[in-house]
Parts: C-alpha cells; structure tokens; sequence
C-alpha cells in the first residue's frame, strides 16, 4: 500500500500543528464559532448531539494492522472503546473531547493518517470498489488514481471553500461496486478501441435531498489528463455553483441547471485552457504510485490447497459462512474476506477496540496486514490463502465478527441517526435492531437472499436511502418519527434511484411492513430471481396494495371518478 | 492605514470607495472603486492624478473585468463572507491566464485562516478584518510547508521533486 515520503508525512505533521493552533485560538475565544466551524469542519470535526464526533480519513478504504491498531488505541484513550465505519469508508469516534483532538490527530499522523477534509464544503476522501487490486473483473486496479487524486485535492487553495461539500469515486472494475454513479464526479477505469486505458467521467451524481443519477461528460479521458480535467470541472463548480442556498448548492443541482450539453462545454473549453499546463500528470508519477499497490507475494501453489475443501464439508457452519462472506479472487488458492459488522446485536457498521486489535492480528497472519473497509460498512481482509480460511473464521467467530449475512437483509447500511446525529429526524439504528429482532431466522433470510436494505435518519441521505432495494428514510411528523419506504434503487452499474412506496409508516411497523414487502416477493418470484429483479418485472403496485391494501383502492376509485 | 502585503504589515494609502454619490467627487490620491463605478464614468477615471483599482466580488464576470485590465494598478477581491470562495478562481484566473501583474488585494470578510489558500491563489495583499490580529495572522503563510499542487504561486506538483 501507499507509503508517505518525507513530503506526505511532513503535510500531516504541519497539519495537527496547525489544528492545534486553531483549536487554542478557539477555546481562548480569539475564533468565533462561526469562524471555527469551517476549520474543524475541514479536520472532520463535527458538534453533535452528545459530543464531538471526529471523522477519520480511510483513503479508499485501505489500512495497515499499524494503522488498525491506531484506531484501536484512539476508541480507547479517547473514545468510548468503539469506532463507526461510514460509507464513505471512513471512521467516526462519537466521543471525542474537542480538546483532545489535536493528540488524536498527531497520534494519526504517527501511522500516516489524518481528518484533512473528511468534512467540510470541499474535496471529500475519496472513495473506491472495496475488492481494489484483487477483483477478478478489474481493468485497472483504481487506487493509485485515488492517491494521486488525494494528494492533488490536499489543500487545494483554488478549492478550499466550494459551493457545498464534493465527493468522488473511481472503480476499476466491470462491476461498480463504489456507487460511482452517486457522486459528484464518478471516474470508471475503461479501455477505449485502441486497447488504453483510461477514465470515463461522469459529473453531477448524489444523493442527498435532491437525488440525481451523475451524466457522463466524458468517454474516455487520457490518464495523463486526469488532474487537468478534474481542475476544469471544479473551477466551473467554484465559480457558478450557487451559494445562496446551501440546499441547491451541489454540482448536481448546476449541471441539471446549465444542462450536461452545455456544462460539458464549458468545461471543456475551461480544459482546453489548462491541459497542456504543469497540471499534466507524468507517467513516471504514476508509475511510481501504482509501484506502491503492487500485488503481496503470493504463494504460487495456493490453488494445491486441499484442506479448504474438507472444512467445508465436515464443517457446515464454516461452509455457510463461505458460501456468503468468502468472496472469488484473482489469484488462485487466494480469497477476498468480508468481516461482517453486521451481528444482530450491534449498530450496524460499528467495531470495538478489541475487535479491531484482534482484526490486526489477523490480517498480520492471513492478509499480508491489509485490511479494508467497505461503502456499506463491513471489512475486507483482501489477500487470504484458502488454507487460511478456516483458521481465519474461527478466529472472526470467536470475537463475533463471522456472522454469515454479507449481502442479505441484515447487510444493512445504517446512518447513526437521531441517536448520534444532530441532522437526523429519526432514529436508524432502533430501526436496524427492529429488523434484526423480526429477521432473526437464518434460513428465511437465505431464501430471500440478495437484497439490500439502506437507511438514513435524514434526508441528507448518509445511509444511501434513495439507492437501496428498500430504502428507509426517517422523518418526522410534529415531533413524532416515522419512515419513508422506496423500492427497487441500486447503485451498481445499473444505477436508479427508488420509487417511494406510498405515505411513511409508523416506527413500530417497518420490520413487518418489510416482511410484506417480502411476501410479495417470495409469492411472485420466478426461479433464481432477485428481490430487486422480482421489482424491475411486477412494478411497484403489489407492493402498495399489500402494504396500504385500503388506501390503495380508494385512490383507485378516486382516479376513475375523475375520468 | 496598515494592511499585509507581500507577507509584511505596510503601511497603504489606497482609499477604497464603496459608494460614491452620483455628484460628488473622488478624493485626490490612489483609489479603489467597484468594478461598476469605472464601467459608468471611465473617461473621467482614465484622466484623474492618482492610480487607479477596481474591486470585483464572486458574482462579477471575469471576462468583462479583463477587457479593461490595463487600466487596472490594483485588483480588490471582496469577500462578503469568509467562505465565499468564488474569488479564489478569479484571482487565479487573474494571474495564470490573464498576466495580471499588478497588486491583487483581499478585502471584506478576510481572516488569518484563509490567507495561506488566498495567496497560493496569488492574491498578494490582505485587508484583515478590523477586529483581527495582523501580527498574528503573518503566521499563516508558514504553517503549511508542503505543497502538493500547483497554483498561481508558481509552485511545481511536489512530485516534480520526488
């Protein structure tokens, strides 16, 4: 993995320095609040509900046992003994004592890590496909394009204080697995006629309170040009996004004003200006980044392995957790694993200390001390040896971290919610135990398998509502919460957002209006079906007659009278 | 009345006007007046003793601002709020594209923790907000020691030096 150099580590170290200095003026009330909050802000410093919440970078998800081991400590020494993965593959401290977060920030400059613009009204951390460098459908492995990237927005003077916040993500795969259609610049790794590879470039995507698909506003961009394109798109964001609404101030909202004809336009004439510049990325930079992801040394005979087999069929509860958390890679005899954080009892996404210096443990034996974290808020160990499989799970099981529902509907993305979040409307994460408690029969949940639930507290859509098979949005109704339930959203390749299912539901019922939604399913599926297949062919009115059987005829009745 | 310029507290006799009566007159000296003022009575501008700016904000059209640009000594950027940071690609647009060499000035909303990004963007001189420190805020051109991008500045992409 990428390894900082004097410059990169000098960069942190300025950094928690100049924090420290902010945070000292602050607290000795030589910085407004107001002026304050942008600089905490740009070091992933919120005010929330209980405490402070700090947000770390996880740049394209990727950390060392070192840096695990880091995070570990900070939950301990200055949190409550527990991390939150986010998806944008971040991690949250709920508890942090705003005076301490200078020491925090310098214990993660110690293992090359920082907050730099994990929040803010500027270039976000960056995010990719969670199996990066060991997917099997990969054209390009994406993340030294993500370093390059990260560092080029790191204190970007000309975009410092955009519009509105501004994310990016790049895959490098066949499948999108990093929803690069929801942001506000999504890079695919794409090779043209000629056989280059190169980016295609989409612009204006995002959730939030306006969803929006992104557009493609380039086919095929040379990776030389890649800074200089990024510049261009920025620079026409910086200066015509709007400011006067912070509610209409995403680039989302410019493109679908100017038009993608004509922001297309002018970002290309904006580019035509700036390409040949010194922003004119050198082969020999990327050469010398993609050097730093090169692949671990493999054992060459993995494949000759036969023990894996024979776990799995002396061994069923092994064989179960295979069949849905052990993921193909592109080396044989090896194996991407997922870490559920997913257990029925705990938040969704959340991992205590001891799990994680357990977790560094592990991966120092079984994957060549990588790990990664996913957009929907699991692990990846990347590089296990399928002799190491079993060794691996009874050592996940044994810190409850082998729950065997990657991808099913407990694989729940969960904001923190009204709990946690001073944004939210209404709790998410009673809503995930909900589901937890009524969903509590592993073979119910295999025969419904592959459906993703994603749920937000809010309408600024952190649990990635808009683009979950069921989507659950919480809001509220003179102070009381209830939920918004869309359907049929993805944010693959095929990226849609849902369609709202009818009037928001109370609290108490969202895990048996759920279960109506399934009946439905499970009555109407064809073979091998999906749930979200099973959606494309029916349309949602089933769905709205099982759930508001009543409400549903009467607007039928309504709609023909008026006729 | 002192401003930083160039990375050092200085005294400055730029008079800036904000508005101007249709019948009075300019003070005699070196003035500043909104870019609106000089489109309206450029004739009468172009003749007066004294050096001449105009100050833009984040809604004016670069593009008009540079058709006039050799009349200009000085460019003011106003900054109405401190996170309004449209002024930061007109500065840049002022210098890597339109060769503007002369003093481009921060005005309005300006504190210490925007300088380092203003002037990477080559704004050169900085009208602090009255109630801050100036003395204090000549640290922010040092905090950050590395660059990784490039700027108006002139600074290289650091992994030129790699």
């Amino acid at each position: 993995m990428y390894q900082y150099d004097n410059y990169d580590q000098k960069i942190v170290d300025d950094r928690v320095e100049q924090f420290r200095d902010q945070t000292r003026r602050y607290l000795a009330g030589e910085l407004s609040e107001a002026e304050f909050r942008p600089l905490r802000l740009m070091n992933g410093l919120y005010i929330q509900t209980h405490a402070p919440m700090l947000r770390v970078d996880i740049p394209y998800g990727l950390l060392s046992s070192k840096q695990l081991r880091m995070l570990a400590h900070i939950s301990r020494k200055y949190d409550k003994n527990y991390g939150h993965i986010s998806t944008r593959q971040n991690i949250q401290y709920n508890w942090p004592k705003l005076e301490t977060v200078p020491d925090i920030l310098a214990d993660l400059a110690s293992v090359q890590m920082h907050a730099i613009q994990s929040s803010g009204n500027c270039i976000r951390n960056i995010t990719s496909d969670q199996f990066a460098g060991v997917a099997e459908d990969e054209v390009e492995d994406p993340r030294p394009y993500c370093e390059i990237l990260r560092q080029w927005s790191t204190f970007h003077p000309e975009f410092a204080y955009l519009p509105r916040k501004f994310k990016f993500a790049v895959s490098g795969a066949t499948h999108d697995r990093a929803a690069v259609q929801v942001h506000d610049i999504g890079l695919y790794l794409v090779r043209n006629d000629a056989g280059e590879v190169g980016f295609k470039v989409l612009v204006g995507g995002g959730l939030g309170r306006t969803p929006v698909i992104g557009k493609v506003i380039r086919e095929f961009l040379e990776k030389k040009h890649m800074l200089s394109y990024m510049e261009a798109i920025l620079r026409i964001y910086n200066r015509l996004g709007r400011r006067d609404n912070k509610y209409k101030a995403r680039i989302k909202i410019l493109v679908n004003a100017t038009g993608i004809e004509k922001f297309t336009a002018m970002v290309e004439e904006e580019w035509s200006y700036i390409k040949g510049s010194v922003l004119l990325l050198d082969q020999k930079e990327i050469d010398r980044v993609r050097a730093q992801f090169a692949a671990p040394d493999y054992e060459e005979n993995a494949g000759a392995d036969t023990s894996f087999a024979e776990h799995q069929s002396s061994n069923p509860a092994f064989a179960t957790w295979v069949g849905r958390n052990v993921v193909s890679h592109k080396v044989d005899g090896y194996r991407a694993v997922v870490v559920s954080l997913k257990a029925p009892t705990i938040a969704p996404g959340d991992v205590t200390d001891v799990q994680m210096d357990h977790l560094a443990d592990l991966i120092d034996k079984y994957s060549f001390g990588e790990i990664v974290t996913t957009h929907d808020q699991n692990f990846i160990m990347p590089h296990v040896k399928q002799a190491d499989l079993f060794s691996l799970w009874e050592g996940l099981v044994a810190q409850g971290l082998a729950t065997p529902n990657i991808g099913l509907l407990t694989d729940m993305i969960c904001c923190p919610g009204l709990d946690f979040c001073s944004l939210a409307n209404a709790g998410s994460i009673p809503i995930a135990k909900q589901i937890n408690e009524k969903f509590n029969d592993m073979d119910y949940l295999y025969d419904i398998g592959d459906i993703k639930i994603k749920m937000s507290g809010c309408m600024n859509a952190c649990g990635h509502h808009h683009v979950g098979h069921i989507g659950i949005l919480g809001v509220d109704k003179k102070g009381v919460e209830f939920y918004q339930l869309t359907l049929g959203g993805s944010s693959e390749n095929d990226a849609v957002l849902g369609d709202r299912l009818g009037p928001a539901i109370e609290k108490e019922k969202v895990a048996d209006t759920i279960g109506l939604l399934l009946d439905v399913y499970v009555e109407h599926r064809q073979e091998q079906e999906s749930f979200l297949d099973t959606y494309r062919r029916l349309g949602i009115d089933p769905y709205k007659q099982r759930v508001y059987p009543k409400k549903h005829s009467e607007k039928k009745v309504t709609a023909s009278a008026a006729y | 009345m002192q401003l930083i310029k160039d990375q050092k507290i200085i005294e400055d006799n730029w008079q800036r006007i904000t508005e101007i009566a249709t019948d009075a007159s300019l003070p005699t000296g070196d003035v500043i007046v909104p870019f609106a003022y000089w489109l309206e009575n450029r004739e009468a501008l172009s003749s007066r003793e004294g050096r001449l700016g105009v100050c833009i904000d984040g809604d004016n059209d670069i593009q008009e601002v540079v058709k006039d640009i050799k009349h200009f000594y000085l460019i003011a950027l106003d900054f109405p709020a401190f996170a309004d940071g449209r002024s930061y690609t007109h500065a840049r647009l002022l210098r890597d594209r339109y060769n503007f060499e002369g003093e481009l000035r921060a005005v309005g909303d300006v504190l210490r923790d925007q300088l380092f990004f203003m002037q990477r963007c080559g704004i050169n001189s900085f009208q602090l907000r009255e109630d801050k420190d100036m003395q204090d805020a000549l640290n922010a051109f040092t905090e950050l020691s590395v660059k990784y991008q490039t700027a108006a500045d002139g600074a290289e992409p650091i992994y030129k030096y790699r």
